[in-house]
């Protein structure tokens, strides 16, 4: 029982349903039959007889018969019929625990059954403490004789009425025969075990939380709900279904996909960390490593999504589109996944961005939509939302799945990614070199994009990147206002920080402008999770105003993303980036704000002659910035 | 990726009020119509016309409720355990407890896994330094690994940066992202650090701006306490589950703020929700003892798992990677492993000492988390 603070008010009021009760008093009258429920018969305890007493074991091997379970199960839940006071021990009273042994348990009455509707009324308890302490002085416990004092203090001014009751309770017992006074005591001091368990004693009745609404009353339904309810259920009807048998085949089909690739099913190669604290598996199976296992190349051919959603995958997928020029499908769908799961700030110049360079006649990475959706698309831009190009990303979706992700699976980088993937021999540890594996030290500092956050919010900028960045970037953008310079007013050939820097930096074969120290270690960090680098444009709207005022440039100098191609020869001339998603015109040099892979010789020369600015149709209507 | 995913959110102008925002296709009497949510809730709310009563409303509620069970039955040519037959059977599970996390000082409520499979986060009944309340029922790790979100019985859904500096004061750097007008029962990430999405006691999930702060959308439709949702693990998909104390488990679209399905068949409060690997099915824990398998695409439940010697309320639900094995806790202190598709038990998890409040399968399927009140996790693998 707690004393309600009405200063914190949570809202909640009532109990949870426990409609375990239930079920538990339908197996306790199935135990007390008389001819098919547990054996009992009269105990001698101390001097007196107790009537109808029952043996731990028996109960144990009675609820394995009934239920059909092992023993373990049975006395579980033996004990937890015993924890809600159904049953009650006779020694050791305080421990509420069902012994598989000779120990003696009794059926505790129905008057004294956990009821469901109603707390235990600390009025009551007030009574038995009294009626005990007059009984026999000092026989109370520690903490009963602590919530004894409590309630005296609370209850004070009905102290009189609680001193009457038990005295009362107290001389009306004196009237009854020994024997059944004893079980009466018995069964009452059990009650309160379970009611108002000692400290440190788990407790069944402790449910946790109220809830809000009384799940246990009926509602009364306004002609309002009504009225909701047949809307939807009318919508429901309407809705279109699929037949079982194909639903739930996908089901089953998925479950038999899968099989192999479920450590509780099958074996993990090299072996289950978990289980010999070897983490070989999940070093072989880093987010971004060179070279992928075998089950993780199949995974790819599961799905589309599952290609997509590995970083690996998704890396492999981008190198097969550059070869085939076909990567700015790819960059619309993630732009179009940064939209809609991006910060509100941003958003609106993100889908302009996006429009001037995926959608727009005469982009510079125009993607080839139906004229229908295309039409969808550009009116809703109108008033941009962050779902604004679902229409078009779930065309652009379904056109790679069907056509680019087919041929990928037949295609030549696929096939090498798969020839070279590795296929781990299993761990045969002996036992000694278990003990080893398990007192070996674990390096929680270790080397991953999850472990290495920035101090102060790499998070809001969706990278974790080196501590090392953070001390080679020169610029440090403090808390600038959030809004942005309206996108459109910026030119395509404006010359940015980076432009500049790409121009001058001829060196930088790849166009990174910074190295970072860690190499191989940064790159693989670079993930390819790109839905995740969720990139900001604006340095500040990745940044908390109210965190540090320092807010260096980790949020925006991510590095850039690039493939995992470690062969240099296959990069790229300088990316001309600044180009298409320029925001601020003064943005750090090292920050690359969307992916390009695919860069045809195309664009590198339309960006260097700085192609005409793309103007939007709906540029009049929306002059002023955005924030979201 | 289900065909259901590509409702896509109509904007235009609305049927009956001609204003231009976000519509919903809705049906009187079969013939559709698009209404903006205003005009939705206004017709809804007119009250009692001539000729009606409430009791009158409340008897064509239900025959209408009578005609959408039929609907469902009529695609309902097979169930799963038939179709199970033909799956083989599962060799025992030898699965045991491979760590047990102590630490807390108090009962542990919630946990969730970081994406590196290895680390995660736990929140408990104690004092948090950072946190005015006691009781912090949700937790949830961010994508990136970057920051976790917690929230309890202060009404609100925090989000805290992480940081390797043991002598950073995280406590300092919380941004108080959700506040709802009652506790707060669940968050989740979405698939971004970006945004966040809560369920709370006051009957609704909200979906927020990590940044502002703003809240995105609203998804109104329990009509009592919503316990638990869950993110369709689809790459494309834009739907949540959430399960609450009305006995009903609904699907939202995230971009409408719809209630698209929704289901009541438990017979007592849902405890928690879990979407199946392929995002086509979820699954239910309630406190009634049984856990639930519902089909999206069938819309309907075909896969109830009981035993009469679970009499215990299941407080939470996960799925292994594959979806053949649902791990349900319980509050009698155990955790019971099912076979999804033949709907038998196949091992009972026992070495907790109170009640289980959470279990989490890491994210590549190696392990088993279980969170309990009796102040421990324990991993099981």
């Amino acid at each position: 029982m707690t004393v309600r603070n009405t200063l914190r008010d949570h809202g909640q009021r009532y109990r949870p349903r426990m409609a375990c009760l239930k079920k538990a008093e339908k197996v306790l009258l199935e135990m007390q039959d008389p001819k098919s429920g547990v054996k009992s018969q009269p105990q001698r305890l101390v001097i007196t007889t107790i009537p109808h007493a029952i043996i731990g074991e028996d109960i144990v091997a009675w609820l394995a018969d009934r239920f059909q379970v092992d023993a373990r199960e049975a006395r579980s839940l033996g004990s937890m019929l015993v924890s809600l006071g159904y049953i009650y021990p006779l020694q050791d009273h305080k421990r509420l625990v069902l012994r598989p042994d000779a120990s003696l348990y009794r059926f505790q009455t129905p008057y004294f059954w956990p009821a469901q509707q109603w707390p235990v009324e600390d009025t009551d308890y007030a009574i038995y403490l009294a009626k005990r302490n007059i009984r026999k002085k000092g026989i109370l416990e520690m903490h009963e004789q602590e919530q004894y004092n409590r309630l005296h203090k609370w209850m004070n001014h009905k102290w009189d009425f609680i001193v009457m009751q038990a005295k009362e309770q107290y001389r009306a017992a004196k009237e009854r025969k020994k024997p059944d006074r004893v079980v009466f005591d018995c069964q009452e001091r059990a009650y309160w075990v379970v009611h108002r368990p000692p400290p440190g004693t788990v407790s069944a009745m402790d449910y946790g939380l109220d809830r809000r609404v009384d799940p246990n009353a009926d509602e009364a339904k306004t002609p309002d709900y009504y009225e909701r309810m047949m809307i939807f259920t009318q919508q429901s009807i309407m809705r279109p279904r699929v037949k079982s048998s194909v639903s739930i085949g996908a089901l089953v089909k998925y479950c038999a996909t899968y099989k192999s690739h479920d450590p509780f099913l099958s074996k993990c190669l090299p072996s289950n960390p978990w289980l010999t604290d070897d983490v070989t598996y999940w070093t072989l199976n880093m987010p971004n490593v060179e070279t992928p296992t075998k089950m993780r190349v199949e995974r790819w051919t599961f799905s589309f999504g599952e290609l997509l959603l590995d970083p690996r995958g998704r890396d492999d997928f981008k190198r097969f589109l550059k070869k085939e020029f076909s990567g700015e499908n790819l960059a619309f769908w993630e732009g179009c996944e940064d939209l809609k799961w991006g910060t509100a700030a941003t958003m609106r110049e993100k889908a302009e961005q996006i429009y001037k360079t995926f959608l727009a006649r005469g982009a510079p990475r125009w993607i080839n939509i139906d004229g229908k959706t295309m039409e969808i698309t550009v009116s809703s831009l109108k008033h941009p939302h962050r779902y604004v190009l679902d229409a078009a990303q779930t065309h652009i979706y379904m056109l790679m799945k069907k056509d680019s992700y087919g041929r990928y699976m037949k295609s030549q980088v696929f096939k090498d990614t798969l020839k070279k993937a590795l296929v781990p021999e299993e761990h045969k540890f002996t036992d000694a070199q278990l003990e080893q594996n398990a007192n070996a030290p674990v390096d929680i500092t270790q080397l991953c994009r999850f472990t290495t956050p920035m101090p102060h919010l790499a998070v809001y900028s969706g990278l974790a990147d080196s501590p090392s960045t953070n001390a080679s970037s020169s610029l440090s953008i403090l808390a600038h206002p959030p809004a942005c310079p309206s996108p459109i007013s910026v030119a395509l050939d404006s010359t940015s920080a980076f432009e500049r820097r790409a121009e001058t930096g001829e060196a930088d074969r790849d166009g990174e402008v910074r190295t970072p120290a860690e190499g191989n270690a940064c790159k693989s960090k670079m993930a390819l999770f790109l839905r995740r680098l969720l990139r900001r444009g604006c340095g500040p709207s990745a940044v908390f105003a109210s965190l540090s005022p320092k807010c260096n440039s980790a949020a925006g100098a991510g590095g850039r993303i690039q493939p995992i191609s470690p062969d240099p020869s296959s990069q790229a001339p300088p990316r001309r980036v600044g180009n298409f998603f320029q925001i601020k015109v003064d943005i750090p040099p090292e920050c690359r704000i969307y992916p390009i892979e695919s860069e045809d010789e195309e664009d590198e020369n339309r960006a260097a002659l700085g192609a005409k600015e793309i103007i939007c149709p709906w540029e009049s209507l929306t002059s002023q910035n955005g924030t979201g | 990726m289900c065909d259901q995913t590509f409702v896509a959110a109509t904007f235009g102008p609305c049927e009956s009020c001609d204003k231009a925002s976000p519509l919903m296709n809705i049906y009187i009497k079969t013939e559709a119509i698009n209404y903006c949510s205003f005009c939705v809730e206004k017709m809804a709310c007119q009250g009692l016309q001539a000729g009606e009563s409430l009791a009158s409303l409340k008897r064509e509620s239900e025959s209408l409720k009578k005609k959408l069970d039929e609907e469902r039955n009529k695609l309902n040519d097979v169930e799963l355990n038939k179709v199970a037959e033909k799956v083989e059977v599962l060799s025992a599970l030898a699965i045991k407890t491979r760590r047990v996390l102590k630490g807390h000082n108090n009962k542990v409520l919630n946990m969730d896994w970081c994406k590196d499979k290895r680390r995660m986060v736990s929140s408990s009944q104690e004092h948090g330094v950072s946190l005015p309340c006691t009781w912090v029922m949700a937790c949830a790790y961010a994508p990136s690994g970057c920051a976790v979100a917690c929230g309890g019985l202060d009404n609100r859904c925090s989000v805290f940066p992480l940081s390797m500096d043991p002598n950073e004061n995280l406590a300092a750097k919380r941004k108080a992202v959700a506040m709802h007008t009652n506790y707060v029962s669940g968050c989740t990430f979405t698939n971004s650090d970006m945004q966040l999405l809560t369920s709370s006691g006051d009957g609704t999930c909200a979906l927020w701006d990590v940044e502002s702060g703003q809240l995105l959308q609203s998804f109104h439709g329990h009509t009592a306490d919503v316990l638990s949702l869950d993110l369709a693990p689809s790459e494309t998909g834009n739907t949540f589950v959430s399960g609450g104390c009305d006995k009903k488990a609904n699907v939202w679209d995230m971009r409408s703020g719809q209630n698209i399905q929704s289901f009541e068949s438990h017979q007592s409060d849902i405890n928690c929700v879990k979407y199946y690997p392929s995002g086509d099915a979820f699954a239910s824990a309630s406190d009634d003892g049984t856990c639930r398998f519902y089909d999206l695409r069938a819309d309907r439940e075909v896969a109830v798992y009981e035993k009469d010697s679970v009499i215990f309320g299941a407080s939470s639900v996960d799925f292994s990677l594959s979806g053949r094995l649902l791990f349900a806790g319980y509050n009698d202190y155990t955790i019971n492993v099912w076979d999804v598709l033949k709907g038998s038990r196949v091992a009972a998890l026992f070495g907790h000492e109170n009640r289980i409040s959470r279990v989490r399968v890491s994210p590549d399927g190696t392990a088993l988390c279980s969170a309990s009140w009796d102040n421990t996790l324990r991993v099981w693998a």
